[in-house]
């Protein structure tokens, strides 16, 4: 019997030849990741099992980014946790104002996860990662906690659903259109538990940046993780950014899946995702009324510089309009500087955009751009929870940073079409 | 203790980590502070509500979002004595099961109850009593090794059994 990439990745950190879906296993980890809202509780649970050292001191991952800058005392309390506890036992790869971006973002730039590890990450977007052919999950502190002890953590092996995208990709589909499409197709406990592996011609042309989009959403529908095959061009990206050995694993011809689901993406226009649930997709035309107040082009999902290149290319030479407010933050320090260079930064702010540090900042109602009562904002992030960025009667639409640049220039979710009439 | 008895408060399908815990108050983990604002996007009354020993009843997908522990936390620190769902998100469930919140999964005792209706549920027998109309429910069995894990006093206490560990 063949095994999904999921299985094989699962088994081989069993030190099993084979598992199958609904086996309670114990793994190894090769990274173990918190930020500045979970490790201050992992970092509590671990001095309380009294353990004298963290499993590997390359494998322990801090990044204080939800938070940082400091917005206030309490987070500064808390961030200082992670600096101290950084210090105290040695941990490589802690990273400081200055060289902090958004984990999901950070670690794979930074060479940090590679194709074939098991990540998990006290942050339900650690499935991030599945973009390079890894199994990675989110997790709470306490597991957390017990793996940086431990270096292993249990897992119950997850059945695979396959989503096979083929078909011409329109003009402004990206890999958040293809996700977002997804969700809504199958709702935001339709993959509850299991696997999401994306395959097809679609995926095959997708770059690195599209790719880490949709293995970040999956837990939007519930995922315990997304997974995409490495391909030459996951290569290319870890190419002189692996420091160590890794492992390609690919799905058997004969591997099992609970469903397989065939998207013809020749039908997808951009999409939206109305408040409150990431589910509530609708094509842009079909919401293009709509006002708002604020556009986000950020966050772990969105917030590379692919995204902002698109961004600056439809904003270009344009200005925001008047009352909207404009949030551009860059998810790294290296996508910051590359952003500088290429004149992106110049082209943005020329516009009427304000750009923040590396930070979730926003994406989560922390700090930088939180809505009041009644306001709208357009967001390329994740999540449209309500009160997700603020006032818990304020309202999250979701779509791509086209969408979002597109619709900073009028003040109504846009398709980019109406603004840009350019050459790609 | 095998019987927990308690009054009911009711929600609706997926309600978001961030309806249990908003992120704007996640600079802190301190138990107390979190349980001021326990699902106050979805009942902004509900901390001043909610008392000791009551019981959550909600729809499917609860607990989806956000993998923070502070969300069984908050509703732990608030005095919630268990949570009935039609199901849970998958982090949500096992973070319960580390921080000792006690959750059931039982479909069809979620249609059965409403809001202000005072339950039994029988830890040991796995079962949900309506008393005011008398029905009794089953709730999906616990996967063997959680309950391995509850034995051992949770993963904490199972892990410094396990690795030896003197720990407080
Ligand atoms: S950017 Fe948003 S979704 Fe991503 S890790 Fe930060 S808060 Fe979470």
């Amino acid at each position: 019997m063949g095994m999904t990439i999921t299985e094989k990745i699962l088994a081989d950190h069993a030190g099993k030849k084979s598992v199958e879906p609904g086996e309670l296993i114990t793994v190894k980890v090769d990274i173990a990741l918190g930020n500045d809202v979970t490790a201050p509780i992992a970092i509590r649970k671990f001095k309380e099992l009294g353990a004298k050292q963290v499993f590997d001191v390359n494998r322990v991952v801090l990044v204080p980014d939800h938070f940082t800058p400091n917005k206030d005392i309490l987070s500064a309390t808390q961030a200082k946790i992670l600096r101290d506890f950084a210090r105290e036992y040695g941990i490589t790869h802690y990273f400081e104002l200055g060289e902090v971006g958004i984990e999901h973002v950070l670690l794979p730039e930074q060479g940090i996860v590679l194709p074939g590890d098991l990540v998990i990450g006290a942050d339900s977007h650690t499935c991030t990662y599945g973009a390079l052919g890894a199994f990675s999950t989110g997790v709470g502190s306490t597991d957390l906690a017990a793996a940086w002890v431990t270096g292993e953590i249990w897992l119950r092996v997850p059945e695979s659903i396959k989503f096979v995208y083929h078909g011409k990709r329109n003009r402004w589909v990206t890999g958040k259109d293809l996700i977002l499409y997804t969700i809504g197709k199958i709702g935001v406990d339709g993959a509850l538990y299991k696997a999401m592996e994306f395959r097809g011609p679609v995926i095959e042309e997708l770059p690195m940046s599209d790719r880490f989009t949709m293995a970040n959403m999956a837990v939007e529908a519930g995922a315990k993780n997304g997974i995409i095959p490495p391909d030459e061009i996951t290569l290319e990206f870890i190419k002189n950014r692996a420091k160590r050995s890794y492992k390609l694993y690919y799905s058997d011809s004969d591997a099992k899946y609970s469903e397989v689901i065939d998207i013809d993406v020749t039908e997808i226009e951009p999409q939206v995702a109305l408040p409150h649930l990431p589910e509530n997709t609708k094509n842009v035309r079909e919401v293009s009324h709509i006002e708002i107040d604020q556009v986000f082009i950020g966050s772990c999902t969105n917030g590379r510089l692919e995204d902002l290149r698109i961004a600056a290319k439809i904003l270009k030479g344009k200005k925001k309009k008047k009352y909207l407010r404009l949030i551009v933050i860059p998810a790294t320090p290296t996508i910051y500087r590359q952003a500088l260079k290429e004149g992106i930064i110049e082209i943005l702010t020329e516009a009427g955009a304000v750009i923040g540090p590396p930070t979730c900042g926003p994406c989560l109602g922390g700090h930088m751009g939180v809505l009041a009562k009644g306001e709208r904002a357009l967001a390329t992030t994740n999540r449209n929870f309500v009160g997700r960025m603020g006032h818990p009667e304020s309202e999250v639409y979701l779509a791509s940073p086209a969408v979002a640049a597109a619709s900073a220039i009028t003040g109504r979710i846009t398709h980019p079409d109406e603004v840009y009439q350019g050459e790609d | 203790m095998a019987i927990i008895r308690g009054k009911v408060w009711k929600f609706g399908d997926d309600i978001d980590t961030d309806r249990i815990i908003p992120a704007r108050y996640l600079n802190t983990s301190d138990p107390e502070k979190l349980a001021e604002h326990c699902m106050e996007d979805a009942d902004p009354d509900f901390p001043k509500k909610v008392s000791k020993g009551d019981i959550i009843v909600a729809g499917k997908n609860f607990g989806s979002g956000s993998s923070r522990e502070h969300a069984p936390i908050a509703i732990k620190a608030a005095g919630v004595a268990a949570v009935i769902a039609k199901s849970f998100a998958r982090i949500f469930y096992r973070n319960s099961f580390n921080t000792g919140l006690l959750i059931l999964e039982a479909p069809e005792a979620v249609d059965g109850i409403e809001e202000g209706d005072i339950i039994e549920i029988d830890t040991k027998a796995g079962t949900i009593k309506n008393t005011r109309t008398g029905i009794t429910y089953k709730a999906n069995p616990i996967p063997p090794f959680m309950e391995e894990l509850l034995e051992a006093g949770g993963l904490m206490e199972y892990i410094k059994k396990k690795y030896n560990l003197g720990g407080k």
